[in-house]
């Protein structure tokens, strides 16, 4: 059976340093799954080599059974796999709902010509990239709509950029969302509720999920099922309830008991 | 409020005495302004302008390119930083005798030079210390003279620059409106009273300028009385009218808008039919570097790509154009028609642009940029170069490019307002180009990119196209100006293609306001108009000489001052000023609190279903 993503023996390298190696992972459509982690773990360099702006030294990558190695990060968007931002990188100066339009871009067509003739295809076409932006601002309740929708994207609030990335990645109409520690920084009612928000991305949008997370309640709480990794390296694989009981995982995190050090 | 309760108790309990200045300040600020004094005499513009009258026997631009300079010291050495939470006493007594001191201390300046020209030949390495420059410091009048005055000027102008601060905002108001209104009325000496000649209106401005150039003084004085009342009458009605506009919606902006536009387009074509030569050549030559500047607008402002070498698809334009039309081009000469030309020009610079653009667009930041800059060497050296003299006559250039022939009118250098008319309809497509694409997808991109390269990458912009497409839009505006400059000046020479061009239009963009077509329009009039292009006179020929010097120091002040440019966009001057931006905006209260609240409630229902997922 065929899987929506699948990560086979992936290793990149940086300069003799092994960020990852030895990843064999799949994701099946709709679920969500997380990646856990001590800081350092190579979570985020696992991220960057899904969507192109790392380079595998070795293994592959295959979404949908079609390899995305070596495609520029604007094609890996192209074929369905959407991505946020650790450090929440919006483009600040553009206003809000500029931001979840201009992400429409792999799925819209029209050039120079149609916007200089104005064209009924570039205005119908203008009109749906503004829908589907609303729609993707509206997922998020009323903070990202009305007259906040010509605000420039810097005058948010933490939380709201981190909501107005995942709809930014929305807009691009994935398959896949890979989440970069979605609720980091966030208060524990913020956190509460965009938890919620990620579980309604799969039942209401239909997008299959990977997500990086520190916050254990969330993952707990969302995932399906969830990976750990430490120095680059699997160590487990599991529920929730298998993996936060594994021994090693708990070594990762917390070190060895100073009995056994000796 | 809080403002009028903290005013008399700062004034009871931590006022100042009088003489309890801040020295070191007024020494800094006093002694830059003399050695400022000193800068601009050496470079020989109070001698070099003296022949400009802005006021027939009393003031003279030479006069006036020194007097400025104690007055704006005056005014910034007792400008107030105004900071939050920190208690600022209202200007008062103290800060008229800084500027005073400070007036005092710059007369300094001048009283050194005139006692070193007296006493001193520097002549070998100063070419302007001589006599010239004594006569004109100390007003013809002597040593003595001269240094009592300087000392007396100072200490005027200072007081004056410093008593702005106090005075109520009514009275600066008519005072800055008065002063502006009288420079521009003289500045515009040309237009003006070539426009009254095409009105027939001759014995109007006969009576209000002298013969010798300059407003008279008995004119200048009815003037300013009319200027001054301008302000009181209409307080408040343009700020009105504008807040108006902004706030019409749907038909009646459009109306509005409308009325505006064919308002502009108007006077646009009327206008010139009553301007005499000179000032046509000039509003043609404004006419190109716009277009140049729109071009460079779409690369710079909005991609974000800083393209130092931008002249060399102007020198394509000029150099396809004269290949193609010119009977003297010395080895391939179709002759054809200007309007064909065009179209072969539109297509060769899209081609540069690409040729050029793919190799630069890879890199970033600073690598590009002086990677551009190379480019645009390149380009004019190869037309330079004897390896192609064959192709494009070296140094000589193409001569012979003959005049626009429409059918109706023929479009020539001879004609400036047949060049005018012929450019304004290039400027007009080349705004509506860049106004159209500001709100498309590619627009869209184009910002993205500017804003942040990597994301807009991984949020599936091809970055490299997009780029491209910035590059080669540009291009073809700057070509098309190229070509409008062959039919002209009616030939090409490699060396109206200096690097020169590509600085001073990055300096129109950057001054006039990036990424905002009403900025860049504002400033090439301002710039290639009233200081003129890089061979081009503008409205003051005095400063021909000076021109680099003060395109310099203006990119400077404005980087330094005000980066957003004359005319900021509205997105630009937020990013400018994001902390005062974002500290509005939390003053204001907006209501995260409630809003957050009122989610966590909701958030409440929806954990259960993320959970059951």
């Amino acid at each position: 059976m065929s899987h929506l993503l699948e990560i086979r023996d992936l290793k990149v390298t940086f300069g003799g340093l092994d960020a990852l190696s030895g990843l064999n992972f799949h994701v099946d459509e709709g679920e969500i799954v997380s990646v856990i982690g001590p800081n350092g773990a190579g979570k985020t360099t696992f991220f960057n080599a899904i969507s192109g702006l790392v380079e595998a030294t070795e293994g592959d990558i295959l979404f949908e059974d079609e390899s995305v190695l070596g495609l520029e990060p604007h094609q890996v968007t192209g074929l369905g796999i959407a991505r946020t931002f650790q450090n929440v990188r919006l483009f600040p100066n553009m206003t809000i709902l500029e931001n979840v339009m201009v992400s429409q871009h792999c799925r819209t067509r029209q050039l120079v010509f149609g916007a200089l003739m104005q064209t009924r295809a570039f205005k119908r076409e203008e009109r749906e990239i503004r829908e589907r932006a609303e729609a993707a601002l509206g997922f998020f309740g009323s903070r990202l709509v009305g007259y906040r929708l010509e605000q420039a994207a810097f005058m948010l609030s933490y939380a709201n950029r981190r909501r107005l990335e995942i709809a930014r990645a929305m807009a691009t109409q994935p398959r896949l969302i890979l989440l970069d520690e979605p609720v980091a920084g966030m208060n524990p009612m913020e956190t509460a509720e965009l938890t919620g928000l990620i579980g309604r991305l799969r039942s209401e949008w239909g997008f299959t999920i990977v997500m990086i997370e520190h916050d254990m309640r969330v993952v707990r709480d969302v995932s399906d099922r969830v990976v750990v990794l430490d120095h680059g390296v699997p160590i487990a694989h599991g529920s929730y309830d298998e993996v936060s009981s594994n021994p090693e995982v708990i070594e990762a995190y917390l070190g060895r008991p100073l009995e056994s050090r000796a | 409020m809080s403002a009028t309760m903290n005013a008399p108790i700062s004034g009871s309990s931590t006022a100042p005495a009088l003489f309890d200045l801040d020295w070191r300040r007024i020494g800094t600020w006093g002694g830059l302004c003399a050695l400022a004094l000193i800068l601009v005499s050496l470079i020989g513009m109070p001698v070099g302008l003296d022949r400009r009258m802005i006021i027939e026997g009393r003031l003279s631009l030479g006069y006036l390119a020194l007097l400025w300079i104690p007055l704006l010291f005056g005014y910034v050495v007792s400008k107030r930083v105004v900071l939050e939470g920190v208690e600022t006493p209202d200007p008062g007594a103290r800060d008229v005798l800084a500027g005073f001191c400070t007036g005092v201390l710059s007369g300094l300046g001048p009283v050194l030079l005139i006692l070193g020209i007296d006493n001193f030949n520097l002549r070998e390495p100063l070419v302007n210390w001589g006599p010239p420059l004594l006569e004109q410091l100390t007003f013809g009048r002597g040593t003595g003279f001269g240094i009592v005055a300087w000392f007396g000027i100072g200490a005027v102008l200072g007081l004056l620059g410093s008593a702005l601060h106090v005075l109520p905002k009514d009275v600066r108001r008519v005072i800055s409106f008065v002063i502006y209104g009288l420079l521009s009325i003289s500045v515009l000496e040309a237009v003006i009273s070539d426009l009254s000649e095409g009105f027939g209106l001759e014995s109007l401005t006969d009576d209000m300028y002298a013969r010798r150039g300059g407003l008279t003084v008995k004119s200048s004085i009815i003037l300013a009385v009319v200027i001054g009342v301008l302000p009181i009458l209409t307080k408040g009605r343009l700020k009105g009218a504008t807040n108006h506009y902004k706030e019409l919606q749907g038909e009646e902006r459009k109306r509005a808008s409308m009325m505006l536009f064919s308002g502009v387009a108007g006077l646009c074509i009327v206008l010139p039919l009553f301007l005499g030569k000179i000032v046509n050549e000039l509003l043609a030559n404004v006419g190109l570097f716009l277009l140049l500047a729109l071009g460079l607008n779409i690369v710079v402002g909005l991609a974000g790509i800083l393209d130092l070498g931008y002249v060399a698809f102007f020198a394509v334009g000029g150099y396809t154009t004269s290949v193609l039309t010119s009977a003297e081009s010395p080895f391939f000469a179709p002759e054809l028609h200007f309007g064909f030309a065009l179209i072969i020009v539109i297509i060769m610079a899209g081609l540069t642009g690409l040729v050029i653009g793919a190799p630069v667009i890879r890199m970033r930041g600073d690598y590009l940029a002086i990677v551009t800059l190379g480019f645009g060497e390149i380009i004019r050296l190869l037309f330079m170069s004897d390896w192609l003299k064959p192709y494009f006559g070296g140094a000589q250039g193409i001569t012979n490019v003959p005049p626009v022939d429409l059918g109706f009118a023929v479009v020539t250098g001879i004609d400036p307002r047949s060049v005018f008319y012929l450019v304004l309809v290039f400027c007009t497509l080349a705004i509506y180009v860049s106004w159209r694409l500001q709100g498309s997808r590619l627009g869209r991109a184009w910002m993205a990119i500017r804003e942040d390269e990597q994301v807009a990458e991984a949020m599936g912009i091809n970055t490299v196209n997009a780029k491209l497409m910035a590059f080669v839009v540009g291009a073809m505006m700057a070509a098309l100006s190229g070509a409008v400059l062959a039919a002209k000046v009616g030939s090409v020479f490699p060396n109206s293609f200096m690097i020169l061009v590509s600085i001073i239009i990055l300096v129109v963009v950057i001054v006039g306001g990036m990424g905002n077509i009403a900025g860049v329009l504002v400033g090439s009039f301002v710039l290639i108009g009233v200081l003129g292009g890089p061979r081009q006179p503008g409205l003051l020929q005095e400063f021909q000489s000076y021109k680099l010097l003060i395109y310099g120091a203006l990119l400077v002040f404005m980087m330094l001052q005000r980066p957003e440019g004359l005319v900021p966009s509205a997105r630009r001057s937020q990013e400018l000023h994001q902390e005062e931006f974002l500290q509005d905006a939390w003053l204001k209260g907006e209501d995260h609190d409630t809003e957050e609240a009122a989610a966590a409630a909701a958030a409440g229902g929806s954990e259960g279903t993320g959970e059951q997922a």
